[in-house]
């Protein structure tokens, strides 16, 4: 049995044990039985993604099952394993199965834990059908399939209202994305004749300069299914326009947020975009829309991360500009690039998310920056981990410069600065200054998450949650699920301060099953970029190990090595900038933020509101489709179709058997002059025809 | 083919049942009717194993003929036979009665003697549409199927139900003259009642017109299609659990079913002269419907209404004239079938507890009902159409069979999943999300045996269509190949015609490298 088999299915079994069993034999079985299932799929990835690495494999496709057959269209379940799905499978298991072991500690007094890690399973089994899909459908099977298993997992705390909310939200908006996907699939079908996707590429080239109908127009054939295509990788992975799901899906449990909103499932969009990469190279015009969106994204996000209180909301903004960083990346034809920050960021994104998670499990669930300060000396580990986080975030490393002879970094240093290179190197210089002003801004907001949890002078006092902790003397679970409580007097709470600002609460460092999974992932975002960036990137290794996996441009990874100095130097000069700031206005002078955003008020608020999408949304699509519902029900069913319909054809026979009821008298004169009528036009009808 | 007459049996075990269960008390008629349906269903399996497809397959199997009367050239005849449409169907609706019987159980306490032979008879007349080979035989069974279902409603309804079964009478019953009319005029015209016989004959272009308008009236109600659709809400709202299951399991497919069987066969010029109307009535339908469906606060109505746009892919596929639209469609019916008897199950299981659809006055159940939620959770999704369930290999076949043909419907028929979603998980956290509140709600308990029994049966064949539908679309494969066939000649007709849209197609031009110019021109 190929061990792709037992990589893929083994997680979906064990999804449906921990969900069929639930808590008939307590919440050990179905934990162990997913956290298990996990390792081993995990453990049998590494070696297929070191056997690419060493270059002695060949991509397999290993049939399952028959799918579909429709006329000429015929596809199956199988798994592709090539060197592409070698890298998502490593970061898939990986980040799965720390996930589920961290699950262990932050989720042991939740009631419900067998259902959480049914559908953490789920959703690694889903994400893998995804990433090893050989056909475009099975590919969206696995698009859906995450979307589900997002769906249910920010909705985990059903009780919530909000919870509630976002799931739906992140479910529908991606569905705008779906609906482009299945367009694209429609379309690619009716070009090549197949969806099976290494047909496709192969037949790509045949297609150029063709053009086709759509929507009573004709275009570049390509460049229509491409951006298709992309619009459903737009959906999945959050960008501009499609991207107001991923903040509020933060509602979900924050193992949840690493795994499938920072890790993985918002991954799907670039690894889409990079598998169908040699359909993309043939339209320009595809590309530079992918260009496009992906860094003004990467800009949006990150302005609107600059001003986010709540330490998971800043994250996901940052995962939403890192994924901008990829698509333009994957625009400008560096796909290697692309791939490279995908994989390292799932590390380091992971590792951020996790460690949020430690944070918010010693601060009793606070989860706004403003409450926090000066954890460091009480939770160190995490303090640590959360700094290997930001120091590969931000992309600090040595450059390979004024003799230096190898670059040497963080994760961040040679998967972000690769970007940035390839983005000058294309020749696209306004992308490559937003990849610089982003990185700028990427370390402001990574450092100020920093320095406003674990430095300074703590501010726990002020916080509800912290309050409700102290008051309650660590005595009670989770049962009304402390997040959703309600508003407590704020007045009663100052009283317990003890002046100090920690309100006698005693933060503690996170139990071992979560902290193994930060120490681990910390490793990934220390030494991944320095470790695999020859094989992701460098011009002959990197032809070497893609294999045509993806339209890797060696021609473009070289003219990346020959960028000028001040090219190389300027992503590390914008990351000093921004931590520079960063220590400026969180360290030496707390109160200057406060006093900068009173002066520049609207622009304030117009980054804390999220640049207002939700709002227009709400204006242009959520309201009126309610509003139009409820007309066309009132006046469309009710008021015209039934009332002219039905009801009016009731109303005329009530009307006509009211005039027969008038003609049946009974007196003998009406029936002989009806008669005499009849009779007349009879004779009539007779004589004149 | 002769041997054992398999249609008539499956015709006369629940019609005799439906006797028996007159005389035999409410108890008796329950295990009459169960054991009857079952039977019926073992029958179904047996057809299913013996049911010939693949190369060498008659097209017509199990055929059966005896001739009633003759009249002039033509005749009345007891003549039965299916194809793989009908096989299919029949399919479903075997499945579908035993969950009916079961759905019935508890929740039926008045006149349960009639309610079950009023049940047989729906079934026996259901059957009978899908095999019967002669006109008028199809005639009789196809408006014969009104009248149980007419009873069941006004009978064992809601508090509304003489408003609904009169509505619902009124709406089929025009469309029905009209066939009726039509028919006579076919048999007139070529002086045989055969179906097989007529479904290759060609009638003229002209005639073609007035006899595809004819039965377009009848089948547009049955389908239903915007703007005749206002009978369903009603209509389900009104009945019973069991007969909304039937309703739209079944019933509904009867229109879609004579499109296949008569509309697109008979009058092929017709159907793609009309395809234009076909279309933007679906459009409509998709975005009306979905968006009346997203602000109901009767959960019936809600699921009624996107029954409503759910059969509107059904129609736009069936009207793309290629084998993926056909496909589509029939999987649509099929998946629909089941997946909104499900979701009627589903809602009739909260009701027998509650005797409330307001949707607010739910929420919560996934704490105190947690089967009941997934199990819920299931269908929402299927009937969203997620890859894995039946609704997905249907919707996504019926709109790539559309997206060739016109691109601007594909995109509008595609907007319903968007809408879908929206809707289906609205209702979701209505009912199932959320806390538990309210005191009458916390009591309600989990499923009991028979309805886990009822929705795993469900959810078991759901699974299977997505999963593996290729046993679905492999008996029906030849007769969509030989449909296909038959409209191909006349879309190519017409298709010079400027009324043809657009074809998807690419004017491909591999070696005008050179002049790959960008964008549009």
């Amino acid at each position: 049995m190929s061990s792709i088999l037992i990589i893929v299915f083994l997680p979906l079994l064990a999804a449906a044990v921990a969900g069929l069993v639930n808590k008939s034999f307590g919440a050990a079985l179905p934990k162990i039985v997913t956290t298990g299932s996990l390792f081993v799929a995990c453990g049998l990835s590494w070696p297929i993604f070191l056997s690419y690495l060493s270059g002695s494999a060949a991509p397999t496709v290993t049939p399952v099952l028959h799918w579909m057959t429709s006329g000429t269209m015929s596809f199956a379940w199988e798994l592709r394993v090539d060197a592409l799905t070698a890298v998502m499978l490593v970061v898939v298991t990986s980040v799965s199965a720390l996930v589920h072991l961290y699950s262990w500690g932050y989720m042991s007094e939740e009631p419900d834990q067998p259902r959480f890690f049914a559908y953490l399973s789920l959703f690694t089994f889903a994400m893998l059908m995804l990433v090893t899909a050989n056909n475009l459908v099975q590919m969206f099977f696995g698009w859906e399939g995450v979307g589900l298993a997002s769906y249910l997992l920010i909705g985990f705390w059903f009780r919530k209202p909000s919870a509630n909310a976002a799931a739906i939200k992140a479910f529908v908006v991606n569905r705008v994305g779906d609906l482009g996907f299945m367009l694209g699939i429609f379309g690619v079908f009716l070009v090549f004749g197949t969806v099976d996707i290494p047909t496709i590429l192969a037949a790509a080239p045949n297609h150029a300069g063709s053009t086709i109908g759509f929507l009573g127009h004709r275009f570049d054939t390509i460049t229509v299914l491409c951006l298709l295509l992309f619009v459903g990788a737009m959906g999945k992975s959050a960008q501009l326009g499609l991207h107001t799901w991923l903040p509020d899906a933060m509602e979900g449990p924050t193992p949840v947020s690493a795994l499938i909103h920072a890790a993985t499932m918002v991954t799907a969009g670039v690894f889409m975009v990079c598998r169908m990469s040699p359909l993309f190279e043939q339209s320009a015009v595809a590309m530079h829309v992918v260009m496009v969106i992906g860094a003004a994204t990467c800009f949006f996000a990150a302005t609107v991360g600059t001003t986010q209180t709540d330490i998971k909301r800043v994250i996901a903004y940052s995962t939403c500009s890192q994924l901008g960083y990829m698509f333009f990346a994957a625009g400008v034809g560096a796909y290697g690039a692309a791939m490279f920050h995908l994989f390292t960021h799932a590390f380091f994104k992971a590792l951020l998310f996790l460690g949020a998670g430690s944070v918010i499990h010693a601060m009793h669930h606070e989860q706004d920056m403003r409450y926090y300060g000066g954890l460091w000396k009480k939770i160190p580990l995490t303090y640590t981990a959360m700094m290997a986080g930001t120091l590969a975030i931000t992309g600090v490393g040595i450059p390979a410069l004024f003799g230096n002879p190898v670059a040497f970094g963080f994760a961040g240093f040679h998967s972000k600065d690769a970007i940035i290179e390839a983005a000058f190197a294309s020749g696209n210089t306004g992308v490559f200054w937003v990849g610089v002003v982003v990185a700028l801004l990427t370390s402001f907001y990574s450092w100020r998450v920093v320095f406003l949890t674990f430095h300074g002078k703590p501010r726990w006092a002020a916080s509800e949650h912290i309050q409700h902790a102290v008051h309650d003397a660590h005595g009670h679970g989770h049962d009304d699920h402390a997040h959703a409580h309600a508003a407590h007097g704020h007045d009663d709470h100052h009283a317990h301060d003890h002046g100090d600002g920690t309100a006698g609460y005693h933060p503690h460092e996170s139990p071992l099953v979560m902290l193994i999974p930060l120490i681990l992932l910390s490793i990934g975002a220390v030494a991944a970029g320095f470790v695999f960036h020859g094989f992701f990137i460098e011009p002959s290794a990197g032809e070497t190990y893609w294999h045509g996996a993806l339209a890797f441009n060696e021609h473009l990874m070289h003219a990346m090595h020959e960028v000028p100095v001040w090219v190389k130097l300027s992503a590390t000069v914008a990351m000093l900038l921004g931590l520079g700031t960063a220590i400026f206005a969180y360290i030496v002078s707390p109160g200057f933020p406060a006093a900068f955003a009173e002066q520049v008020r609207p622009l304030y608020l117009f980054l804390l509101n999220k640049w207002y999408f939700d709002e227009l949304y709400n204006l242009l699509f959520v309201r009126p489709a309610f509003a139009i519902g409820r007309l066309f029900w009132k006046r469309g069913d009710e008021q015209t179709i039934d009332r002219f319909g039905p009801n009016g054809a009731a109303r005329l026979v009530q009307f006509g058997s009211f005039g027969a009821v008038k003609l049946q008298s009974g007196y003998l004169y009406t029936y002989a002059f009806v008669m005499l009528i009849g009779l007349t036009a009879a004779l009539t009808w007779v004589i004149a025809r | 083919m002769t041997g054992f007459p398999i249609l008539s049996v499956l015709l006369a075990v629940p019609a005799v049942a439906a006797v028996l269960c007159l005389f035999v008390g409410a108890q008796g008629a329950r295990w009459t009717a169960l054991l009857a349906t079952l039977v019926n269903l073992a029958l179904g399996a047996w057809l299913w194993t013996q049911f010939q497809h693949g190369d060498g397959a008659p097209q017509w199997q199990f055929v059966e003929h005896v001739t009633l009367f003759k009249m002039g050239g033509a005749e009345f005849s007891w003549a039965l036979g299916i194809d793989g449409f009908a096989f299919l169907l029949i399919e479903l609706s075997l499945f579908l009665m035993p969950i009916c019987i079961g759905a019935s159980w508890l929740s039926v306490t008045k006149r349960v003697p009639e309610y079950m032979a009023a049940f047989l008879a729906t079934e026996v007349l259901m059957i009978g549409t899908f095999a019967a080979q002669d006109l008028f035989l199809f005639y009789v069974f196809f408006e014969g199927g009104l009248i149980p279902m007419y009873l069941i409603i006004g009978i064992w309804g809601g508090v509304n139900r003489i408003y609904a079964s009169y509505k619902f009478f009124l709406y089929t019953l025009l469309g029905s003259l009209l066939m009726l009319i039509a028919m006579i005029a076919m048999v007139l015209n070529t002086g045989t009642t055969s179906i097989p016989v007529l479904m290759a004959h060609d009638f003229p272009a002209n005639w073609q017109t007035w006899l595809w308008l004819a039965f377009f009236a009848s089948f547009a109600v049955k389908m239903p299609m915007w703007p005749v659709h206002t009978w369903l809400p009603d209509a389900h709202v009104q009945a019973p659990t069991a007969g909304s299951v039937i309703l739209a399991g079944v019933l509904l497919k009867l229109g879609g079913y004579g499109f296949l069987r008569f509309s697109l066969p008979m009058f092929p010029v017709a159907s793609v002269q009309f395809m234009w109307v076909v279309f933007a009535l679906s459009c409509v339908a998709v975005v009306y419907t979905s968006l009346v469906a997203l602000v109901q606060s009767d959960m019936k109505k809600l699921i009624a209404y996107s029954s409503v746009a759910h059969m509107a892919i059904v129609t736009m596929g069936l009207f793309a004239f290629n084998a993926n639209g056909i496909d589509g469609a029939m999987m649509v019916m099929l998946g629909h079938g089941v997946v909104s008897g499900a979701l009627f199950l589903c809602v009739g299981i909260i009701y027998d507890r509650l005797h409330t659809r307001e949707i607010d006055r739910y929420g919560g159940l996934a704490i105190n009902m947690p089967r009941y939620a997934v199990l819920f959770l299931l269908f929402t999704m299927a009937s969203i159409g997620l890859p894995g369930t039946s609704n997905f290999v249907g919707e996504f076949f019926s709109l790539a069979g559309v997206y060739q043909v016109s691109t601007w419907t594909a995109l509008i028929g595609t907007t319903g999943i968007i809408l879908g979603a929206a809707y289906m998980l609205y209702l979701f956290r209505r009912v199932v999300w959320g806390d538990l509140t309210k005191d009458d709600v916390k009591a309600m308990p989990d499923l009991d045996g028979r309805e886990v029994a009822m929705l795993v049966a469900l959810a078991a064949v759901v699974l299977w269509m997505g999963v593996y539908p290729t046993s679905f679309t492999a008996p029906m494969r030849a007769d969509v190949a030989r449909l296909t066939q038959r409209l191909d000649s006349a879309a190519h007709t017409l298709s010079i015609s400027d009324s043809k849209p657009t074809p998807g197609s690419p004017q491909a031009a591999p070696t005008h490298e050179a002049s790959a110019h960008e964008g549009a021109h």
